[in-house]
C-alpha cells in the first residue's frame, strides 16, 4: 500500500465495511417516538418549539403533526391559556376536531377556581393553627396548582416558599427539585445554579437517582451559559440509573447527546478517551443513541469524513432540540475545528487534495478555514497555496527570543526616557506653582 | 554717561581673557538700557567690531539694534548681518548673556518668515542651537529651528537635532512644541517610530489643562500610531472622536467601510491638515493585510493576494509587494512566469558580528540609561522642595488618622 493510500484510507471509512446505519438519522424526525420520550410540560413545550422550528422553515406537515399532539397533550391536563395558543397556532388546519373547546376550558377554569379557594381556605387553618408540616404542604400543593395551570412564575414563588418550612432534608430536596423544574421550564438557569448548589449542601447523603437529575440540571445550566466543557463533565458524571425517571426534564438519549457533543467540542483526545469512550457509565447512553456512539468513535480514531456525516444527518434533528439548538452551530463550528487541527497535527507536510477529500470539502474552502485556524494560532503551519501542501511550522525559539529581548530593550529604552521627561515636567509645574 | 564710542573701545579692550569678560559684561548690563535708546544709530558701530573676536558685545549691540520694530529693507540687511553673527560667534561668549541670545535668535526668525525665506534661517539656526545648548538640555531655541526647518522643507537637517537625547525642560510650553515639531519632522522622514514617541511625550506630559498643541498632538498620534502599529489603543480618550472612530474602523479591517468613513469625513481631516497622513493610514492596511499573509501562507498567487487584501488587480498587488520586500518589510520572492509569490521567513539569523555590537551596544545604553534613573530618584529624594511637600501631606495624613481618636474621648 503506498503511504498516500494510507492517509487517504485515514480519511474515508471503508464502504465494504458496513455499519450500522442509525434509525432516524438523515430522516424526518419521528415525532411521536419523540415525544414518547417525555412527559409532563416539557413533552408540550418541546412540541411546541418543534412546531415553530417547522413553521419557520415551511415544513407544514410535521408543523401540524406536533401541533396535533400538543392538542392532545394540552387536553389531558388542566393549562387553559397553553390550550388557547394552541388553537391559536393551528387556526383551523386540522379540521373541527382540533378546534376551540370553549366548554372544556370553562369547565377547567371554573374547577380551578374552586379548587383555588379550597387551597387557599386550607392554607389559611394551617397558618393559624402553626403547623410547620402542614403550612410546607398547603404551599406545596398551591406551587403545584400553579404549574398545572401554567403560571410558573407564581409556582416557582410558592415552591420557594416551603423553604421556610422545611423539617428533614428530604423537604429540602424536595423544595429544590420543584424550584429546579420551574427554573428550567422558565429558562432562568441562574435559580437551576444556586438550589442545585442548595440542594448539594444538605446534610444526608442524597440518593443516587438525586444526584444524577442534579447532575443534568446542572449540566443544562452549564450548556445554556456556553461552558460546554464543565456541561459535558456533568453529563458523563450522570449515572445509568437514572432511566426514564426524570422525564419531565430530560430523556436519557438527551443526556447522551447532549454530553457526547459538547465532550467532542471540548474534551482533548486523552479526557475523551478516559471520560467518554472507556466509561462504562456512559457507554450505558451512547448505547441509546447509536449514531452518536459511532461519531465519536469515528472522531477518536479519525475517520472524520464518517464523522463528519454523521453530524451532518444529526443536525437537522437537533435543531429541533430545545435545549440545543442555540448552541448546535457553535459545537459544531468547534468539533470541526478540533478535527482539522487533530489532522494536521502529526504531519510535517500535509497534501491539501488529500485532506479536503477526507473532509468532504473543495481545496479552496479548505484554504480558507486552514487559514483561519493558523491567524488563530491554532495550527502551526504554513499553506503552499501553489502545490497546495501544508507544511508545519516550528517557531525558531532561538530567534524570536532574541527578537523579543530587543524589543523589551528597545522598550524599556523610551519609557524610561518618557519618565524621566515627565518627572522634570512635574517639577518643573511643581515649582512654578511654589513660586506664584 | 556713555558714548557708543567708548563702549565699543572698552568692547575691543575686553574681549580676550574671562576675567575681562566678566567686567565687560557687568559693563555691558549697565549699559544696556542706554544701548536700547540708541538702538537706531547701532548699525555703523557693529562694522567696527569683528563678530568672532567681540562676540560678546557684538551681541549686546546688535540685540539693543533688532529690539525695535523692524521695516521690510530693515530687514534684508539684518538677516544678512545675523546669519553671519549666528554662524561665526564664540560659543563661550555668548553663554554668558544667553537670553540676549535666544532674544536675537527671535527676532531673526522673524525677520526670515516676514521676508518669507525659510530656508535661510536654517543654517543659522542650526548653528545657534549647537552653540547655545549644552547635553540634554532643551533650549528655547529649538522649537523655533524645527519650525523653520519646517517651514523650509529641510527635514533631514531638523532631524539631525532630534537625535538627540532631551532629559532637561526649562518650559513646558518649549517641550511640547519641540515634541510636536520633531514628531512632523519625523513623519515627514517616515521615521514613524520616533515620531510616535515624540508625539506620546506631548501627549502624556502632565499638565493641568488641555492644550491646542497636546490635541494637535494627539490626532498626529492616533494616525502615526495607525501607520506604524496598525493598531490605537490606550486608555487617552480624548474629545478628537472623529480620529477615535478611524481608528476603530481600522480595527475592522475592511478596506472598503475605511475608505467611505474617510470619504465622509475628508472636509474634517482636510481642515486639520492631515489628510496627507490619513491617506497613508490607507495605505498602511494594505501592508498590514500582505503582512498577515506571510505567517498563514508560503506561496501566493498575485491573483490570491489581490482578492483577499481587496487590491483591483494582480498588477497592483505585484506593485504592492514589490514595495514592501524593498522596504524590509516583508522577505519574499516574485516569480513573473507563473505569477507566484513566495514568502520566505526573516533571514536574520542573529548570527552576525554587527548584530552582537547591536546588542552590546544596546545594553550600554540601557546601562547608562538605568544609571541616570537611579541618580535622578537619588536626587528628587534629596530635593528640599520635595522632601517638604512629601512632608506636608504626611503630616495631614498622620493628623487625619489620629484625629478620630481624641474625639471620642471628648464626648
Amino acid at each position: 500500500m503506498e503511504p498516500d493510500d494510507e492517509i487517504y484510507a485515514n480519511g474515508e471509512p471503508d464502504s465494504s465495511n458496513n455499519r450500522n446505519r442509525p434509525i432516524i438519522s438523515g430522516e424526518q424526525l419521528d415525532i411521536e417516538a419523540y415525544a414518547g420520550l417525555y412527559t409532563g410540560r416539557t413533552k408540550i413545550t418541546r412540541l411546541l418549539f418543534i412546531a415553530d422550528q417547522c413553521g419557520q422553515n415551511n415544513n407544514t406537515a410535521m408543523q401540524m403533526e406536533a401541533l396535533r399532539m400538543a392538542y392532545e397533550e394540552i387536553k389531558k391536563g388542566e393549562n387553559t391559556q397553553l390550550f388557547r395558543d394552541v388553537v391559536h397556532k393551528i387556526d383551523g388546519r386540522l379540521g373541527d376536531k382540533y378546534g376551540m373547546d370553549s366548554a372544556w376550558c370553562e369547565a377547567v377554569d371554573r374547577r380551578a377556581v374552586q379548587k383555588k379557594e379550597k387551597l387557599e381556605n386550607e392554607l389559611n387553618a394551617y397558618r393559624t393553627n402553626l403547623i410547620k408540616e402542614s403550612i410546607r404542604m398547603g404551599y406545596n400543593d398551591f406551587g403545584d396548582y400553579h404549574y398545572t395551570h401554567g403560571s410558573l412564575a407564581d409556582a416557582f414563588k410558592s415552591y420557594v416558599r416551603t423553604r421556610d418550612y422545611c423539617t428533614t432534608s428530604k423537604h429540602v430536596i424536595h423544595m429544590c427539585m420543584s424550584a429546579i423544574l420551574v427554573s428550567i421550564e422558565t429558562g432562568q438557569f441562574t435559580h437551576v445554579t444556586s438550589y442545585i448548589s442548595k440542594a448539594e449542601q444538605t446534610v444526608d447523603a442524597l440518593d443516587p437517582n438525586t444526584v444524577s437529575k442534579l447532575h443534568c440540571a446542572a449540566g443544562l445550566a452549564h450548556l445554556d451559559s456556553k461552558k460546554y466543557k464543565l456541561a459535558a463533565r456533568k453529563f458523563l458524571e450522570v449515572a445509568p440509573e437514572l432511566g426514564n425517571s426524570y422525564n419531565e426534564v430530560i430523556a436519557p438519549q438527551d443526556v447522551a447527546t447532549y454530553g457526547g457533543l459538547c465532550a467532542l467540542a471540548s474534551f482533548d483526545r486523552m479526557e475523551l478517551k478516559n471520560k467518554v469512550i472507556d466509561s462504562i457509565n456512559f457507554r450505558n447512553f451512547l448505547e441509546l443513541v447509536p449514531e452518536v456512539r459511532e461519531l465519536i468513535h469515528d472522531f477518536y480514531s479519525s475517520h472524520y469524513a464518517s464523522c463528519l456525516e454523521y453530524l451532518g444527518n444529526l443536525k437537522a434533528n437537533l435543531m429541533l432540540d430545545i435545549h440545543l439548538h442555540d448552541h448546535v452551530q457553535t459545537l459544531y463550528d468547534q468539533i470541526r475545528n478540533k478535527a482539522l487541527i487533530q489532522y494536521t497535527h502529526p504531519f510535517v507536510s500535509v497534501d491539501l487534495h488529500v485532506m479536503a477529500n477526507a473532509f468532504k470539502t473543495t481545496v479552496a474552502g479548505l484554504e480558507k478555514e486552514l487559514e483561519a485556524l493558523i491567524t488563530d494560532n491554532q495550527i502551526q503551519a504554513r499553506i503552499d497555496s501553489h502545490n497546495k501542501i501544508l507544511y508545519a511550522r516550528h517557531a525558531d525559539q532561538r530567534n524570536a527570543t532574541f527578537q523579543r529581548v530587543l524589543q523589551t530593550g528597545n522598550e524599556f529604552d523610551r519609557d524610561v526616557r518618557a519618565m524621566l521627561l515627565r518627572a522634570n515636567l512635574i517639577k518643573l509645574e511643581y515649582k512654578a506653582s511654589r513660586k506664584l | 554717561m556713555y558714548t557708543v564710542e567708548s563702549l565699543v573701545a572698552q568692547i575691543q579692550g575686553l574681549s580676550s581673557s574671562a576675567g575681562d569678560l566678566s567686567l565687560l559684561l557687568t559693563h555691558l548690563k549697565q549699559a544696556d538700557e542706554f544701548l536700547h535708546n540708541e538702538s537706531t544709530q547701532l548699525f555703523p558701530f557693529l562694522e567696527q567690531l569683528d563678530p568672532t573676536l567681540h562676540s560678546l558685545g557684538y551681541l549686546y549691540i546688535l540685540e539693543a539694534s533688532t529690539s525695535g520694530p523692524v521695516t521690510n529693507e530693515q530687514a534684508r540687511r539684518l538677516v544678512l548681518l545675523i546669519s553671519r553673527f549666528l554662524t561665526s560667534c564664540v560659543a563661550d561668549q555668548i553663554r554668558l548673556a544667553p537670553e540676549k541670545f535666544i532674544a536675537v535668535c527671535k527676532s531673526f526668525k522673524d525677520q526670515v518668515l516676514m521676508l518669507e525665506a525659510p530656508v535661510r534661517g536654517v543654517v543659522p539656526l542650526l548653528e545657534a542651537v549647537k552653540k547655545l545648548r549644552s547635553s540634554e538640555h532643551l533650549t528655547t531655541l529649538h522649537p523655533d529651528f524645527l519650525q523653520i526647518c519646517l517651514l523650509a522643507k529641510c527635514y533631514k537637517t531638523g532631524f539631525s537635532i532630534l537625535e538627540d537625547d532631551i532629559f532637561e525642560v526649562d518650559q513646558p510650553r518649549d517641550f511640547y512644541l519641540y515634541c510636536y515639531y520633531g514628531g512632523m519632522i519625523c513623519i515627514g522622514q517616515k521615521r514613524f517610530q520616533k515620531a510616535l514617541e515624540l508625539l506620546h511625550n506631548v501627549v502624556t506630559a502632565p499638565m493641568s489643562s488641555i492644550n491646542a498643541i497636546a490635541v494637535e498632538a494627539f490626532k498626529k498620534y492616533v494616525l502615526v500610531s495607525l501607520i506604524y502599529n496598525g493598531q490605537y489603543y490606550s486608555s487617552l480618550a480624548w474629545m478628537c472622536i472623529l480620529y477615535i472612530e478611524l481608528a476603530n474602523t481600522y480595527s475592522i479591517g475592511k478596506i472598503s467601510e475605511l475608505e467611505t468613513y474617510i470619504q465622509t469625513n475628508r472636509e474634517k481631516f482636510d481642515s486639520d491638515n492631515n489628510l496627507g497622513l490619513v491617506k497613508q493610514v490607507v495605505s498602511s492596511m494594505y501592508k498590514r493585510n500582505i503582512q498577515r499573509l506571510t505567517q498563514t501562507y508560503l506561496t501566493l498567487s498575485l491573483q490570491d493576494i489581490a482578492n483577499t487584501v481587496q487590491l483591483s488587480s494582480p498588477k497592483e498587488a505585484e506593485m504592492h509587494v514589490l514595495q514592501m520586500i524593498q522596504d524590509g518589510e516583508i522577505y519574499a520572492t516574485i516569480n513573473q512566469r507563473d505569477g507566484m509569490v513566495r514568502f520566505l521567513e526573516d533571514p536574520e539569523q542573529y548570527k552576525t558580528c554587527e548584530m552582537i555590537e547591536h546588542i552590546d551596544s544596546s545594553i550600554q545604553r540601557i546601562m547608562t540609561l538605568s544609571k541616570k534613573l537611579t541618580a535622578m530618584d537619588e536626587l528628587i529624594s534629596c530635593d528640599p522642595l520635595y522632601l517638604a511637600k512629601v512632608g506636608r501631606e504626611r503630616q495631614r495624613f498622620d493628623f487625619d488618622d489620629f484625629d478620630s481618636v481624641p474625639q471620642k474621648f471628648n464626648i
